[in-house]
């Protein structure tokens, strides 16, 4: 297999666990299992499910990104297909 | 003239003074920099000028009135509207960063190697972006007729002009710049009124602490019990809990979020960063400048939702009524919302004092009538413009409110006329009419194109069509059913070719638009509806709005299956999307 299909499974392979979490801290955490997750309660008052609808999920989406960005860099890098 | 009108004049024109100065000190010289900004924005500016462009008059003005009357169900626009961005930075934008043109359908139109590709992405765009403006325009006219007492008609006027110097002198590169500072308005404004409420009932400086935190009245109870329990004594659906369906509500913040991230206006703004990795971290730093907004919006929502309850039932539990509010002693603020008619009320028991409780309260007043809800009109949208004063806080932070909701509305519209003016000069003009025009006719073409889209937003945003609210719905459902999937298997499905992409776009936007039309009436016109648009009728309960991510596995499910029946795309198409893959040799804008 040649450096080039490597690279975009990499990629692949980043991207796909990247969704996993995007969709487990949005849909599973805010959606699907939001009734089970409200019987906690986190910084102070806050159902825990209804935090991560409303604010957690936000704050994971950030982190994702950032996240990406900075394993894509390495990436690019190791495979030498950065544009520097 | 009040002293608030003073304020509103003076913080309202210094924010127009710097929008025009930044205009003049941004010209654009050449195509690369009216469409891109020549590709030379920090990515960290990009974000910032993105948040400004994303968040709209909806997210600043009717955003949080949406949290603060619908509580929990509300979270799919917050997720919606922000989920997107991750599906943006990992699945479109480096890569249409790497493939280096001006515009969304140039893209669809040469990877698909089809001027009829070209042209469907052409029509998706300019509908989903010109429902946008509507409502932008709208936004800009209300909040200067309440709070400069002018008419709508002027307040419209004065924001066209505004728009018209920097986006057609500036391009991209003027709209970039302002919308910088635009940012900074519209951020200021919002979270200011946010900290001095989120101070004065919790003691909690950051509204996102603030609304988890206990109450400072002595009752020991945290924010979002009280809200409950309020609501919920007054007859009123509980705040945190679930009323609608699990199913729409996952379908509803899928729609958003694919619909975010395929609606053109926002992934041209990663045109605009000089390198393949800007693109990447470009898309995180817009999202952080967004989630400052998005997450002190449910804390914004619900202490005012407190507010306004407080306010009216003064002593919440309602049968005793004696220390609601008297009608013949109503603060200026219900008055002056009360003139504009998004605030009504009708004293039904005739005892001078305004009851305000939920559909299933049930109770009788001190001399034996039934309480009803007497508060008939209370519009959403005039919760966050309301809120500063419904809070009594100083006049100056009204009028930061009023410069913040035109700032966020100035923003994105003159980013969605740029977006139609490149797509009608780029594509249309200079990729099907006269493809041989030079650099210096195509720029004016694109300046001539914005001028137009201007006079048509704001001819639109004085007559706005009946069903401006409705297409809403319609703008997020284009995107998300025919341009998202088209850009995704151009960048990811190598096999994917001309028939198979056409046919999966027209199968995505077919159906999506269907749908819409069948329960709001064909292209909206009143009476045409095939059934009523309630959840009953649905199919499976998936209501209109949400339909748009149905329509985007439609239009992956045809485009795969023609294509792999069908024959491949040609070898310099394949190459192309190995090339686009990879980061090396971005280099700078190229054109053609």
């Amino acid at each position: 297999m040649n450096d080039a299909r490597k690279y975009w499974q990499a990629n692949i392979r980043l991207v796909i666990g990247c969704l996993v979490v995007w969709f487990v801290v949005s849909f599973g955490c805010g959606i699907f299992f939001v009734q089970q997750l409200n019987t906690i309660t986190i910084l102070g008052g806050y159902p825990l499910g209804f935090w991560f609808a409303q604010q957690g999920s936000i704050y994971s989406f950030v982190v994702l990104i950032f996240f990406y960005a900075w394993r894509m860099n390495q990436l690019d890098k190791k495979f030498n297909v950065s544009e520097d | 003239m009040t002293n608030l009108q003073l304020w509103t004049y003076c913080v309202v024109g210094a924010t127009f003074a710097l929008y025009i100065f930044i205009a003049i000190k941004a010209r654009a010289g050449t195509t690369g920099e009216f469409y891109v900004a020549g590709k030379g924005v920090h990515p960290v500016l990009n974000g910032m000028a993105t948040g400004a462009d994303w968040m709209s008059a909806a997210s600043f003005i009717s955003m949080a009135g949406l949290i603060a009357f619908k509580g929990y169900d509300a979270s799919v626009y917050l997720m919606g509207w922000t989920g997107g961005y991750c599906l943006l930075a990992m699945l479109l934008a480096p890569y249409l960063r790497k493939y280096g043109k001006f515009t969304v359908p140039e893209f669809i139109g040469d990877r698909f190697y089809s001027q009829t590709a070209r042209v469907v992405a052409v029509i998706c765009l300019i509908v989903a972006s010109l429902t946008y403006v509507i409502g932008q325009m709208k936004g800009i006219g209300v909040a200067f007729s309440r709070f400069l007492e002018i008419p709508f008609n002027y307040g419209l006027f004065l924001g066209m002009g505004i728009v018209f110097i920097y986006a057609v002198l500036g391009g991209m590169k003027g709209v970039t710049y302002t919308q910088i500072a635009q940012y900074c308005v519209l951020i200021f404004a919002y979270t200011v009124p946010a900290i001095f409420i989120s101070l004065q009932l919790t003691g909690v400086a950051l509204p996102q602490l603030g609304l988890g935190a206990a109450m400072s009245d002595g009752s020991g109870m945290f924010l979002l019990e009280k809200m409950d329990k309020t609501l919920v004594d007054l007859g009123f659906a509980a705040y945190t809990t679930q009323k609608g369906s699990t199913l729409n509500m996952f379908l509803l913040t899928m729609s958003l979020m694919i619909g975010t991230a395929g609606l053109p206006h926002v992934i041209t703004r990663f045109f605009t960063v000089p390198k393949v990795k800007d693109a990447r971290s470009s898309a995180g730093w817009a999202l952080v400048f967004i989630a400052i907004l998005y997450t002190t919006a449910p804390g914004v929502g619900a202490m005012a939702r407190l507010n306004l309850v407080n306010t009216i039932q003064a002593d919440s539990i309602a049968p005793d009524t004696s220390q609601n509010l008297k009608i013949d002693a109503l603060p200026a603020w219900f008055t002056n919302w009360e003139k504009t008619g998004l605030l009504k009320y009708e004293d039904k028991n005739g005892d001078g004092r305004i009851q305000y409780v939920g559909k299933n309260f049930k109770g009788v007043d001190a001399n034996g009538k039934i309480i009803e809800n007497e508060m008939v009109k209370v519009d959403r949208d005039i919760m966050v413009l309301a809120n500063p004063e419904i809070a009594q806080l100083p006049n100056w932070v009204i009028a930061l409110v009023a410069a913040g909701g035109i700032a966020a509305a100035l923003s994105t519209a003159a980013g969605l006329l740029l977006a139609i003016s490149s797509a009608i000069s780029h594509d249309i003009v200079k990729g099907i009419i006269a493809k041989n025009i030079d650099d210096k006719t195509e720029l004016m073409a694109g300046r001539v194109a914005m001028s137009g889209a201007i006079l048509v937003a704001g001819y639109l945003g004085l007559h706005p069509p009946g069903f401006a609210a409705q297409v809403v719905a319609l703008a997020f459902g284009l995107a998300a059913s025919s341009i998202f999937p088209a850009l995704m298997m151009g960048i990811f499905a190598k096999r994917v070719n001309n028939t198979g992409a056409v046919l999966g776009m027209l199968a995505g936007l077919g159906t999506t638009l269907v749908y819409i039309f069948w329960f709001k009436g064909w292209f909206f016109l009143p009476g045409t509806a095939m059934a009523p648009d309630n959840a009953a009728n649905w199919v499976l309960g998936i209501s209109p709005g949400s339909f748009g991510a149905v329509g985007a596995v439609i239009n992956f499910i045809v485009a795969l299956t023609v294509s792999s029946f069908t024959a491949p795309p040609p070898e310099h198409i394949q190459h192309l999307v190995e090339d686009i893959r990879v980061p090396m040799g971005a280099g700078a804008a190229v054109d053609h």
